[in-house]
């Protein structure tokens, strides 16, 4: 039974409108109408009426439901030319669907029969003249994802709709597995047959990996154990997706633990680097844990945890889930938010997600069609869908979205980069022990919560470490539920306060393999019971069931006392939960399926035994001469840089995301007189009755990264730092998280480049260790996706090295927290920091298209010691506006004050802090020099804020003004004189509405 | 007195722990309740004066915000309810849970059978927003919640709040009987007719809008705090309504 609902008035549907803009916009202006038809089909629930089903899925007062024959031929719906009908393909789970089902329980009562078949399709009716057929196909493409839906097509009249129907039901079946457990004689296999292995089972293992394997299962005592147990020496299906999906590089970072051997030929000298995950990142932290006592718990667990106060504790982790949104833009982000939030709610004994952020990084959104490699989705388009499940992912979880940016980079058309970070909170202890330390014993019960398992994401992990080709699988794709997983946290939230459970952790990549996985590290073993694990559908092979990637699922560790209660627990609260198995000290992953054996692994071996890569690295410095600027009009380079895409206001985007739920919300994403001037980042208030806040920030630079990856890690670090001292953070009191997004760094046919890319990711750990270093600034979690490059139809586009400093810090009393905007007329501004001139990778430099000389590079001692002394006067409340100066240089940040403050400045260029007084004009005010900031004070403070400062490279430039105008003169020459309306008009662009 | 109020959740609801921060702060002993332990136990809706319908997305919002977790509660709940709200307690419905409300029926229900009479659909937007604008008050409603309140700044955060009736007729008695308690008085984020932000019942005592009056218990929430004086957390002016007019009608 099809009930199909649409609005009895369609001109009401403002999902239509949206709809039909995008569509005049990227199809043709002429299509006039879109009318939106929900098709929810019901089959083989006999005791659904078709009257209970038009009342179940309308709204009885805007809409109007119809069973009997098809709404498309309706009077209100009349006058289309074209429909398309979009529903998707078996296995990809839809929330909708669940819903639907839980409404029809509710409403007939009892459970719906197993065999019945529940689908949602969603129906385009476009009015519009005949169009041709490169744009009919245009059309389609925005509706149509092939990966993961199918869909219907009619052209012309009802008439057509008649001769042929609409099908009542879609096709539902997904493909079975034969249910069994494949034996594979490695131990006999040579290396070619071992590397075909690989290959054809997506296992993403090398030859010496493979080898590896090979090793482990011809020795002798492990022989012995096998026969003993009854599994046979012969390796198991199972047992290879395990370790492949253990071993895989999103899972083992192998990249950061190889040895590399870097060459330096700028100084002649060669060094080896035993990991420099080892070596740089876990070497901060390190040096720093005893300066910096608030640090709980780093690395080791699903995120980074440090002191918030005496009560509780906070945790930030940053995930990336580029692989997925390249295929399926929206699919990609949702899972990605929602897979952030579990590692949270995963972290000890279990955290409180209470913010997101993201960093998104597409493509230039101006990119021609014809540029776009067949396969590839365009820029916009990926823009749209990640947007989306941004939107969804957080708004649906009640989780405000406070910080982030977007970015847009040719390097990005390949690979989009979606970093999606969640902040945690959980009270200090919990059951009497640190709430921070998971507890695991033998005898405790292996639990999956939330979720059933399906195909979906199978291979994922072992996926998102090959470069992205044509012939990705479809079940690496699958839709997030943000409500399913909502019910499961608040769930597992009341379970942990009445401790119910020991231990928790999330199941993404790899799925129970990883997290049962790791969690039996705690125990020394498990037992996994796959015929007991719920499944959304039979024919699932039993390793597909171990490393399915199916979302909103926790693994637990429930000791057997309280097992009864938590189970209840979760029946009340809607969700599933199952008992799949138990911790042990074996030693050893013991995987049965029934009385089947279908894996023995040693712990060890899963965990320590894969082979140590040995890499090498060669750092060539690019050449990169200084030059001196051209003659240029600084007006109109203003003009350009205010609408240079990174640059431009991204409050239309930002506004669809909830950015307030929980109440926690002190400095929020745009901030002055008319909300619309950016903010440094975010100030959030996690304990409602305290005065103590959280900063949020970030730093992130790609195209420093063209001269020296070294300069662009510390630069991103200083550009964190620096907004945290900017909203009034307390330099002693903050922790920052890595995230390295790289193109493949291992030299090969496919990468002849490689030796230079590691040397830059090499570089880059260097200065992140000399910035986090010099900052006292300790790294408490992150995560590297080394493989960001795309090979379609022979194409190979890599991203630009990427890393993204996310830092959360603490500040005393948000009361004191000061924002970008200028406050009165009349007010002081000064420069804090000396303008140093270099250009290399600036914005003016991607905006003149010609390489202008060195990058960036942060004066660190003399910087922190500016902060400290800023946090002084910030404290002492001398301080009424504060921006810090970035992309785009001090024109742009004093823009952007003005806007804020609807207020002008007068400022003199005469007076800035240079380093050197001969700089053009255009260098001073567009180079990009970190650690500067531009502030506004009371005159009266004047001497007070000097006094603090006491630095030469602190100088009053001028004053604001209540002529809204930015000036900005140099020998009493005005080289910027730009009315705040044509700030506001060149900084919101049209195309982001 | 004490003043007992029960902000419900579950299944998707999400602005629930700050509601009942709003209504501790006025003074009201408020606890979350899940929707399930009141439909074990439906006569436990009788130990409150209070009942909250904090917003969130229930159930995802599919195929209509609200309609799934109204049906569920009227399914469960409309005889207790009607109780309820006969013994002259209070019910306010914020966001998706104003939505909750009027697809109940419970408000406006002219006929007094729960008919749905109005709704919120999507935003003729099409998108979400979260913003803060002004509304105003009507001095002539005979709500409770909103007694003595003239305009106040306060953020929206919904996709689906555009306020239609089933017919004109019912848009004429909601403002000729002074229904309407708020309408939002410098710009319509989503396209309600008449700028109607908030309706009340015509007992005055259930109260449904819109905006997020507990996303404003702070002065640091406005997002102009750091360049005006901003005395208070105006939204809560609306919960402590409630919880006064409580006090002064009832002894325990």
């Amino acid at each position: 039974m099809r009930t199909e609902v649409f609005y009895k008035n369609p001109q009401l549907d403002g999902r239509a409108k949206k709809l039909l803009k995008h569509l005049k916009h990227s199809v043709s202006s002429s299509i006039s109408n879109i009318k939106i038809v929900d098709i929810y089909i019901a089959n083989g629930i006999d005791r659904l009426s078709s009257d209970m089903a038009e009342k179940l899925f309308s709204d009885p007062v805007a809409q109007k439901a119809i069973t009997q024959k098809p709404a498309a031929l309706e009077n209100e719906l009349a006058g289309w030319r074209y429909l398309i009908e979009i529903t998707y393909k078996p296995g990809v789970t839809n929330p909708v669907v669940v819903t639907s089902k839980n409404t029809i329980e509710v409403a007939i009562g009892e459970k719906v029969p197993e065999d019945a078949i529940i689908q949602i399709a969603t129906q385009y009716l476009i009015e519009s003249p005949s169009l041709e057929k490169n744009l009919v196909k245009k059309m389609k493409k925005i509706f149509f994802n092939p990966l993961i839906q199918q869909q219907e097509f009619r052209e012309g009249s009802p008439e057509e709709l008649k001769k042929n129907p609409l099908p009542d039901v879609y096709p539902h079946k997904v493909v079975k597995s034969d249910v069994i457990i494949e034996k594979i004689p490695i131990q006999q296999m040579e290396e070619k047959e071992l590397q075909e292995m690989s290959e054809k089972k997506l296992l993403a293992l090398t030859l010496d990996e493979m080898n590896t394997i090979k090793k482990y299962f011809s020795n002798k005592d492990t022989e012995k154990i096998r026969v003993e147990a009854g599994i046979g020496k012969e390796a198991t299906d199972a047992e290879l997706e395990m370790i492949a999906q253990t071993w895989s590089e999103h899972c083992k970072h192998k990249i950061f633990q190889s040895t590399i051997e870097y060459k330096d030929n700028e100084t002649g000298k060669t060094e080896t680097i035993k990991s420099v995950f080892s070596s740089y990142i876990k070497q901060a932290t390190k040096d720093l844990s005893e300066k910096r006592p608030f640090l709980k718990s780093v690395f080791h667990d699903n995120s980074g945890v440090i002191d918030f106060d005496e009560e509780n504790l906070v945790c930030f982790k940053v995930e990336t889930h580029n692989s997925p949104s390249a295929l399926d833009p929206y699919g990609g982000a949702i899972t990605g938010v929602l897979g952030v939030n579990r590692d949270i709610m995963g972290t000890g004994k279990g955290a409180r997600p209470f913010f997101n952020t993201n960093v998104l990084c597409f493509g230039e959104l101006e990119t021609p069609e014809s540029e776009i490699p067949e396969g590839l989705l365009h820029p916009r388009t990926v823009m749209n869908g990640v947007h989306l499940g941004v939107i969804d992912g957080g708004n649906q979880s009640g989780i405000p979205t406070v910080a982030g940016a977007l970015l847009f980079d040719d390097s990005f058309t390949g690979k989009p980069l979606v970093f999606c970070g969640t902040g945690g909170i959980l009270p200090r202890e919990i059951g009497g022990e640190g709430s921070w330390i998971k507890h695991i014993d033998a005898g405790d019960l292996a639990v999956m919560a939330g979720g059933r398992i399906g195909k979906d994401g199978i291979h994922g992990a072992t996926f998102s470490s090959k470069a992205l080709e044509d012939d990705a699988p479809a079940s690496a794709v699958q839709i997030g539920d943000p409500i399913t997983q909502k019910i499961m946290l608040d769930f597992l939230l009341e379970a942990r306060d009445a401790e119910l459970y020991k231990g928790i952790t999330d199941n993404g990549a790899g799925g129970l393999s990883s997290s049962l996985g790791e969690m039996a590290e705690y125990s020394g073993g498990v037992r996994i019971d796959l015929h007991k694990c719920p499944l959304k559908y039979l024919g699932l092979a039993p390793w597909e069931i171990l490393v399915s990637e199916s979302q909103e699922r926790m693994s637990l560790a429930v000791s057997p006392e309280k097992i009864n209660a938590f189970l209840e627990l979760a029946n009340k609260r809607g969700v599933e939960a199952t008992v799949v198995g138990e911790f042990t000290n074996s030693g050893f992953v013991d995987i049965r399926y029934g009385n089947e054996r279908a894996g023995l692994l040693s712990m060890d071996f899963l965990h320590r035994g894969n082979p140590e890569m040995k890499l090498k690295a060669e750092w060539n410095r690019p050449n990169s001469p200084d030059v001196t600027l051209p003659e240029l009009d600084c007006n109109t380079m203003l003009k350009n840089l205010l609408n240079e895409s990174n640059i431009a206001s991204k409050e239309p985007f930002v506004r669809q995301y909830d950015h307030e739920v929980g109440g926690i919300s002190v400095v929020k994403p745009f901030t002055g007189k008319e909300s619309d001037a950016p903010s440094d980042g975010a100030v959030v208030r996690p304990v409602l009755n305290s005065k103590r806040g959280i900063t949020v920030t970030h730093g992130i630079c790609p195209r420093y990264g063209d001269r020296d990856t070294y300069n662009m890690a510390a630069c991103a670090v200083d550009e964190a730092f620096r907004a945290h001292i900017a909203q009034g953070g307390n330099p002693e009191y903050a922790a920052i998280l890595d995230n390295f997004c790289w193109p493949d760094p291992i030299e090969s046919e496919a990468t002849p480049d490689g030796k230079y890319k590691l040397a830059q990711l090499v570089r880059a750990c260097k200065g992140l260790y000399d910035a986090a270093m010099g900052y006292m600034l300790p790294l408490i979690s992150g995560k590297d996706s080394m493989k960001n490059d795309a090979k379609i139809g022979g194409k190979k586009v890599s991203v630009r090295p990427t890393l993204l400093i996310s830092l959360m810090g603490i500040i005393d009393n948000f009361e004191k927290a000061v924002t970008t905007d200028f406050k009165n007329d009349g007010d002081l501004i000064y420069i804090i920091g000396n303008t140093n001139g270099e250009l290399g990778g600036t914005f003016i430099e991607k905006l003149l298209k010609q390489n202008l000389g060195k990058a960036p590079l942060p004066e660190i001692e003399n910087a922190f010691k500016l902060y400290k002394k800023l946090y002084k006067a910030i404290s002492e409340g001398l301080i009424k506006s504060c921006h810090d100066i970035s992309d785009g240089g001090i024109a742009v940040a004093l823009a952007e004050s003005c806007l804020g403050g609807r207020l002008g400045a007068d400022v003199s260029i005469d007076a800035f802090p240079l380093k050197d007084k001969n700089m053009e004009t255009a260098r001073i005010l567009f180079c990009e020099t970190p650690s500067r900031f531009i502030v506004t004070i009371n005159a009266e403070n004047a001497k007070k804020f000097e006094d603090i400062m006491s630095d030469d490279c602190v100088k009053k430039i001028g004053n604001t003004t209540k002529i809204p105008v930015l000036k900005i003169a140099k020998n009493r020459n005005y080289v910027i004189e730009m009315p705040i309306s044509e700030i506001d008009k060149a900084w919101k662009r049209e195309d982001f509405r | 007195m004490i003043v007992k109020t029960a902000v419900i959740t579950g299944f998707g609801i999400n602005a629930d722990r700050e509601l009942e921060k709003a209504f501790s702060l006025v003074g009201s002993a408020a606890e979350r309740i899940h929707i399930q332990d009141f439909i074990e136990s439906t006569a436990k809706i009788h130990n409150y004066h209070i009942l909250a319908f904090p917003g969130g997305f229930s159930f995802g919002d599919h195929f209509g915000s609200g309609i799934v977790f109204a049906n569920l509660f009227k399914k469960n709940l409309k005889t207790e309810l009607e109780k309820f709200i006969n013994s002259g307690k209070l019910i306010i419905g914020i966001c998706s849970g104003f939505q909750v409300l009027v697809k109940m029926g419970v408000l406006p229900n002219f006929k007094g059978d729960w008919t749905p009479e109005v709704s919120l659909i999507h935003n003729n937007t099409g998108i979400f927003e979260n913003s803060w604008l002004r509304v105003s008050f009507n001095k002539q409603t005979k709500c409770v919640w909103t007694k003595g309140l003239d305009e106040m700044d306060i953020p929206i955060r919904h996709g689906e709040g555009c306020f239609v009736t089933l017919s004109d007729t019912i848009l004429d008695k909601i403002e000729k009987e002074n229904l309407v308690a708020l309408k939002y008085s410098d710009r319509n984020p989503n396209g309600s007719i008449n700028n109607i932000a908030g309706i009340t019942d015509n007992t005055g005592r259930i109260f449904g809008l819109m905006p997020h009056p507990e996303a404003f218990m702070y002065p640091e929430n406005h997002p102009r705090w750091t360049s005006e004086k901003i005395p208070e957390g105006e939204g809560i002016k609306i919960f402590k309504n409630g919880v006064n007019y409580i006090k002064e009608n009832f002894s325990n």
